[in-house]
């Protein structure tokens, strides 16, 4: 049902599913070459990160927001070495597709996103465990900031 | 036909020191134009799924544990059909030297080392340090994908019982020397899941009794190749307190760390009856009334086992 995700994020998902299998890992390699490394600010503070423990790689994350509540607008950042192509891949992808979206729409990605991007064969469905459990965290931390956000509404 | 072992003193050393290869070696074979006669085949097998598609070594061809030596359905390994056309289409024949390496300390190349020996296949051997070895001394990689003349490899039967073991093997054999290479953590039991997160592995936490903890990674050096003999040696027989003549059983979460710790028993120490519990833990551990033991004490086979 890619009509019910937000446009860039569809986007993605057309684009994994018009190719073979093979094609696919490809572009999967290519979406962990443009993930943008941490600013400044993330890399010197690392405890501000969290590990996403289910990925086989180590993989960081954390969130930012701009405004108050379900209206807020959400920047993602990633971490993960080289050598983790795959982890990388996947990290890149949510990166790319849900990054600057309101707090709302990125609550609205359904939590079996990953299953739509046709990997799970070539990439065997343990792996793909990890991009579940990334998307999994992401959407409580922004719920997390909705409901620390929207509770102290300033008098 | 395949190619002379490779002869230098770390080896000698090693029970089958015909089982490694060298990363020099390597370089030399494959600047003789072993690999583009078809002689030789190496083989990348990774963590990562798309590590070899990132660079891998001159000629390398890719194998991956989970898609392509794990059966799809069963939790089991491919049968002899698929494992005969996945070694064609890689180029393989039934005599030719397969020399595997991998990222993480060879940690998953060990396992497809280990699968290759359930069907048998005679001559293959590890690139001792692995991936990270051979990129650490600024060898060339490649991102070329070759596209090897198929190899001709008959449908062998796979062979379990001499070095994979189930369940039912692991409880007839407590009381014989286990290893558990997992974690010291996952060894005591004091990490099943984390708070808050589901735990998708196993429902009990701890170890098989008696089972002594060598965490896998303590037989590979700084820079991914083994230890020596000498140190495995105090490792295995001095600290867990393996002797000549022992049975081993290896296990870990799911059989691939284990294959690295078997494959240091079998060909670097010289045990004959080694076997990798695949199943391991994420088996043992969601099994029903199997002695489980917690904490960092080995603990005692239970009355009745």
């Amino acid at each position: 049902m890619t009509t019910q995700l937000p446009t860039a994020l569809a986007e993605i998902v057309e684009d994994f599913q018009a190719l073979g299998e093979r094609d696919r890992l490809q572009l999967l390699l290519e979406f962990s070459q443009g993930l943008p490394a941490l600013p400044e600010r993330l890399t010197d503070h690392p405890e501000l990160l969290e590990q996403v423990v289910e990925c086989q790689s180590p993989l960081f994350l954390t969130i930012e927001g701009q405004g108050r509540g379900a209206e807020a607008r959400i920047d993602l950042f990633f971490q993960a070495p080289p050598e983790a192509p795959t982890t990388r891949g996947f990290a890149g992808v949510l990166r790319e597709g849900l990054n600057g979206l309101s707090a709302a729409e990125i609550l609205a990605v359904p939590d079996d996103m990953p299953e739509l991007l046709g990997l799970t064969r070539a990439v065997s469905p343990l792996r793909m465990r990890g991009m579940t459990a990334m998307l999994g965290r992401i959407k409580r931390k922004v719920g997390a900031y909705v409901a620390q956000t929207s509770a102290a509404v300033p008098s | 036909m395949s190619i002379a072992p490779e002869e230098n003193t770390k080896f000698s050393a090693y029970a089958h020191p015909e089982r490694l290869v060298s990363t020099e070696w390597l370089a030399e074979r494959i600047a003789d134009g072993d690999v583009r006669d078809g002689r030789l085949v190496v083989v990348e097998s990774d963590e990562d799924v798309l590590l070899y598609e990132t660079g891998h070594v001159p000629g390398a061809v890719k194998i991956d544990w989970h898609t392509d030596l794990n059966d799809e359905v069963t939790r089991d390994y491919v049968d002899g059909a698929a494992f005969a056309a996945l070694a064609a289409s890689k180029g393989i024949s039934r005599d030719s030297t397969v020399v595997i390496y991998g990222d993480k300390s060879n940690w998953w190349a060990a396992y497809a080392l280990w699968v290759f020996t359930l069907f048998g296949h005679e001559d293959v051997r590890l690139l001792d340090g692995g991936r990270d070895k051979w990129i650490a001394e600024g060898r060339e990689l490649v991102t070329e994908v070759p596209a090897p003349a198929a190899g001709e490899y008959p449908v062998v039967e796979r062979e379990d019982a001499p070095i994979r073991a189930y369940k039912e093997d692991v409880l007839a054999h407590l009381g014989k020397p286990l290893i558990d290479v997992r974690s010291p953590e996952e060894y005591s039991g004091a990490r099943t899941h984390m708070p808050a997160y589901p735990e998708e592995g196993a429902l009990r936490g701890g170890h098989i009794p008696t089972a002594a903890s060598v965490p896998w990674a303590r037989a590979a050096a700084e820079d991914g190749s083994f230890r020596s003999r000498d140190e495995l040696d105090s490792i295995y027989r001095g600290e867990a307190g393996l002797s000549e003549g022992d049975e081993v059983i290896a296990y870990c979460r799911i059989g691939e760390r284990s294959s690295h710790t078997w494959f240091a028993l079998k060909y670097l120490l010289g045990f004959e009856n080694v076997r990798n519990y695949d199943g391991s833990w994420t088996e043992w551990g969601n099994a029903v009334r199997v002695p489980i033991v917690k904490g960092t004490e080995r603990g005692e086979v239970p009355a009745g086992f």
